[in-house]
């Protein structure tokens, strides 16, 4: 057997033993998470072979329990909660991608799964119910006690709160719904010719006229540079 | 087992395909000499879609961006690290250096910033000029034609501003400034300092048909596809291949040590392969080191023989020597004018700035000698991994709530997006014997090829000019209006300068001049003990300046390249 294949085969099969593990998980899922992993390895993105392996060794493995992942699914979505024109943190995926990167920064796993617990613990001994099934007034006066946190001893509710909140925003702005909210224009191919008018005056800046003289004029930058022998560009 | 030694001899044999190996690979071979070329790392080609990280999303990954496996994160080009699994490298007890290894075709011209500054006349006559460190035994008009043949070569913008230690060149024009960077402007020269149109080697005009013209997505850190950017395998590997050239690739091999023979003459290289973990020798006529500083003078010191007990070129126990990094330091600060932007236009632009400040300062009149240039970041730019932790901070300029949730963040995130103002210090350091690496004799890396061992203190003279930099940043921000973020870094924290290896620069392992018990090269990069090996890489730099030490590598790199092919017509090597 080729090492590749040999790898194939044993990742595929921690995926199955996963699954047999955590058998409160649907069949249904189990199926698209493998799926998924088939995907992600077909995918590319410039990944060397070890760090190929790595992605599949995490994608096999899963971290938080279905009610973690529930949990997190109710947390995320009332730190950004769904608007009229956009989805919440939840919708946008983000209990995902902090299920992956507790397991790509392992420093993350236990105060998050305690934050967690935790939060099971305040809503149960207030309210008598688990923080997922809490009302949502219930759950935000918990989450209200937490949620600003001092600025020179912050306690660990405080601070497991700031992580969730933090790999919340992050993970939102950097899904796909989350960057058309922001409406960053970038990583296209364009031609980059100064800050719009608009803008300067917004700002109250404008281009110094000497500097733009010295700078591209792009209607010639498909023209092929040639110069004197004094280094000034002819073209 | 017997080592499997190769039936061709190579005219040249090139250690290494960063910038240095690059272009002594496209000049000897355009040459028509015989090349080989061997890389510790795989093939790499920019354009190839397998490899390709450019114009991706961070989605696309499940870390979005974060730099778990890369140091400057998932998407960056460099194949290696700070620390590669297998290759350690150790310290002298209390003393600190970081070492950036990219093993791949290209090395770090792959990821680089791409700031191509010439170094000027004073930069090669530093003792000349204070009394510190070493002259060169050149100066800038030996390696001003170089320079001007690398800029038309390989494409550089910039403009030329006559300024005396900042040369001008054969420039392309400069993208204009963005938002950010025009504030910058405008506080730099409230506090006197100039700044001036970047200058770095991306292709904002065509310069031949083969690249293609930058397209501003200001992710050179990723390796360009269309070869609008300068890395080695795109510009000169890949370009002398396609012209004819004899030139066979080792990719996936570890270069062990120089072999010689019993006149002490360099005869080839012996390698690992990575692939079955197996040494093979090469032969050749020449033997060019360009694995970069600290490799190089690795390779040499691990070739010794009963003609080079202390390693090869090392008679004057220099080899490792005079290793140093430029100084680095930075800072951000919040400015409020920035703040509610309109995010109806892409301004990624090129990979780094547009704009930067060259050293304008009297260092008679300083308590340090040597300068430092200031380069600038900022701007709207694509979320990754850690966009907006912490999305209301900046609230506690304004005497307002930090932290919360809900809907509102959605707010605070679009109200502080591109509002982020950050600057660099990149310095000289000065050049000092004590600062070292030499083989370490108690450890080898997975090939059982011994390692080295770093022995690198900072002097007063580079906290110095810290404590100038952070200074500086702090009144750029205060004429604009900017609050600096965190504490300012003082004495307990070296001013916030950068540990050794930090900035990735690092220069001087086996220096030129012209006394062989002084330095370990020639003005021409060839070892004064072995006349057919030459080091292209920056090792033979007898001294930092305050630019990025690439295009000085690939011109010095360029001058030797000439002067082998010359001797070996002479029949000298």
């Amino acid at each position: 057997m080729d090492r590749r294949k040999s790898i194939k085969s044993i990742i595929l099969g921690g995926v199955a033993g996963g699954l047999a593990i955590n058998g409160c998980k649907p069949g249904t899922e189990g199926e698209a998470g493998a799926a998924e992993a088939l995907v992600q390895e077909e995918k590319h993105f410039g990944r060397t072979p070890e760090e190929k392996e790595l992605l599949k060794k995490l994608y096999a493995e899963q971290f938080f329990n279905e009610h973690e992942m529930a949990t997190l699914g109710v947390l995320c979505a009332l730190i950004l909660p769904a608007n009229g024109t956009y989805g919440s943190a939840t919708d946008a995926g983000v209990p995902d991608f902090i299920e992956f990167m507790a397991k790509d920064i392992p420093a993350y796993q236990t105060p998050l799964q305690g934050g967690l617990m935790w939060l099971d613990h305040k809503s149960n001994k207030d309210y008598g119910v688990e923080f997922k099934t809490a009302t949502e007034a219930q759950q935000k006066e918990i989450l209200d006690a937490i949620a600003f946190p001092d600025k020179e001893n912050p306690t660990y509710e405080q601070q497991f709160f700031s992580l969730i909140r933090n790999l919340t925003v992050t993970g939102y702005y950097t899904s796909k719904e989350g960057i058309e909210d922001l409406g960053y224009k970038g990583n296209s191919p364009n031609v980059w010719d100064g800050v719009p008018e608009d803008v300067l005056a917004k700002h109250g800046k404008s281009y110094d006229p000497e500097w733009l003289a010295k700078c591209v004029d792009q209607s010639k930058r498909n023209d092929m540079a040639e110069w004197d022998d004094e280094g000034n560009l002819l073209t | 087992m017997q080592i499997k030694e190769s039936s061709e001899i190579y005219d040249v044999i090139i250690v290494g395909s960063g910038a240095g190996g690059g272009m002594a690979t496209k000049q000897l071979a355009d040459a028509g000499l015989n090349v080989a070329v061997v890389e510790a790392g795989p093939f790499f080609d920019p354009a190839d879609p397998k490899t390709m990280n450019q114009l991706k999303w961070n989605y696309e990954s499940p870390r979005r961006g974060a730099n778990t496996t890369r140091a400057f994160g998932e998407f960056d080009a460099a194949y290696g690290g700070w620390e590669i699994e297998g290759e350690p490298y150790t310290h002298e007890p209390g003393t600190e250096f970081h070492w950036f290894r990219s093993h791949m075709l290209g090395g770090r011209t792959n990821h680089w910033g791409r700031i191509s500054l010439r170094f000027g006349p004073k930069d090669f006559k530093g003792k000349t000029r204070d009394g510190h460190g070493d002259d060169w035994p050149i100066g800038y008009e030996d390696v001003k034609p170089y320079y001007d043949k690398v800029d038309k070569l390989i494409g550089v913008f910039g403009t030329n501003e006559g300024l005396e230690n900042d040369p001008d060149g054969f420039f392309l024009p400069p993208p204009k400034p963005r938002l950010h960077e025009i504030f910058y402007i405008n506080g730099a020269k409230k506090a006197g300092i100039p700044t001036i149109p970047g200058r770095l080697s991306m292709l904002t005009k065509r310069i031949n048909t083969e690249r293609g013209v930058c397209f501003y997505c200001g992710q050179c850190s990723r390796s360009c596809s269309v070869y609008a950017d300068f890395s080695s395998g795109s510009c000169l590997i890949f370009p002398a291949q396609k012209n004819g050239g004899r030139i066979k690739l080792y990719v996936n091999c570890v270069v062990r040590e120089v072999t010689t023979n019993e006149e002490g003459k360099a005869t080839g290289v012996s390698y690992i392969s990575k692939d079955d973990r197996k040494e093979y020798k090469l032969r050749g006529k020449v033997v060019v080191l360009a694995a970069s500083a600290c490799s190089s003078a690795r390779i040499l010191l691990n070739s010794k023989s009963k003609q080079h007990p202390n390693g090869l070129g090392n008679s004057s126990d220099l080899v490792g020597k005079y290793l140093h990094d430029s100084t680095g330091a930075s800072r951000a600060a919040f400015v409020p004018a920035l703040m509610n932007r309109k995010v109806s236009y892409n301004e990624d632009g090129v990979g780094s700035n547009h704009v930067y400040s060259p050293w304008w300062g009297d260092n008679s009149k300083l308590d340090f000698p040597r300068g430092y240039h200031i380069e600038v970041g900022g701007g709207m730019k694509m979320p990754g991994y850690g966009f907006s932790f912490n999305p209301n901070e900046f609230n506690k300029f304004f005497g307002l709530k930090v932290g919360g949730y809900g809907d509102s963040l959605r707010d605070d995130v679009k109200k502080y997006y591109g509002s982020v103002l950050g600057v660099a210090g990149r310095g000289e350091s000065i050049a000092r014997k004590e600062n070292y690496c030499e083989i370490d004799p108690t450890t080898v890396d997975q090939f059982g090829i011994p390692v080295l061992k770093f022995n690198y203190k900072w002097s007063d003279l580079e906290l110095k000019q810290a404590k100038h930099m952070q200074d500086t940043f702090e009144e750029i921000f205060h004429n604009i209006g900017a609050e600096p973020l965190g504490d300012k870094p003082g004495k307990d924290r070296d001013y916030g300068l950068e540990a050794p290896g930090r900035i990735i620069h690092e220069v001087g392992t086996t220096r030129m001049g012209n006394d062989p018990k002084t330095s370990v090269t020639n003005k021409f990069n060839q070892l004064h003990d072995v006349d057919n090996v030459f080091i292209v890489d920056a090792g033979p730099f007898t001294s930092q300046a305050d630019k990025n030490c690439t295009w000085t590598i690939l011109a010095l790199s360029w001058r030797a390249s000439d002067y082998i092919i010359e001797q070996l017509k002479q029949q000298n090597i």
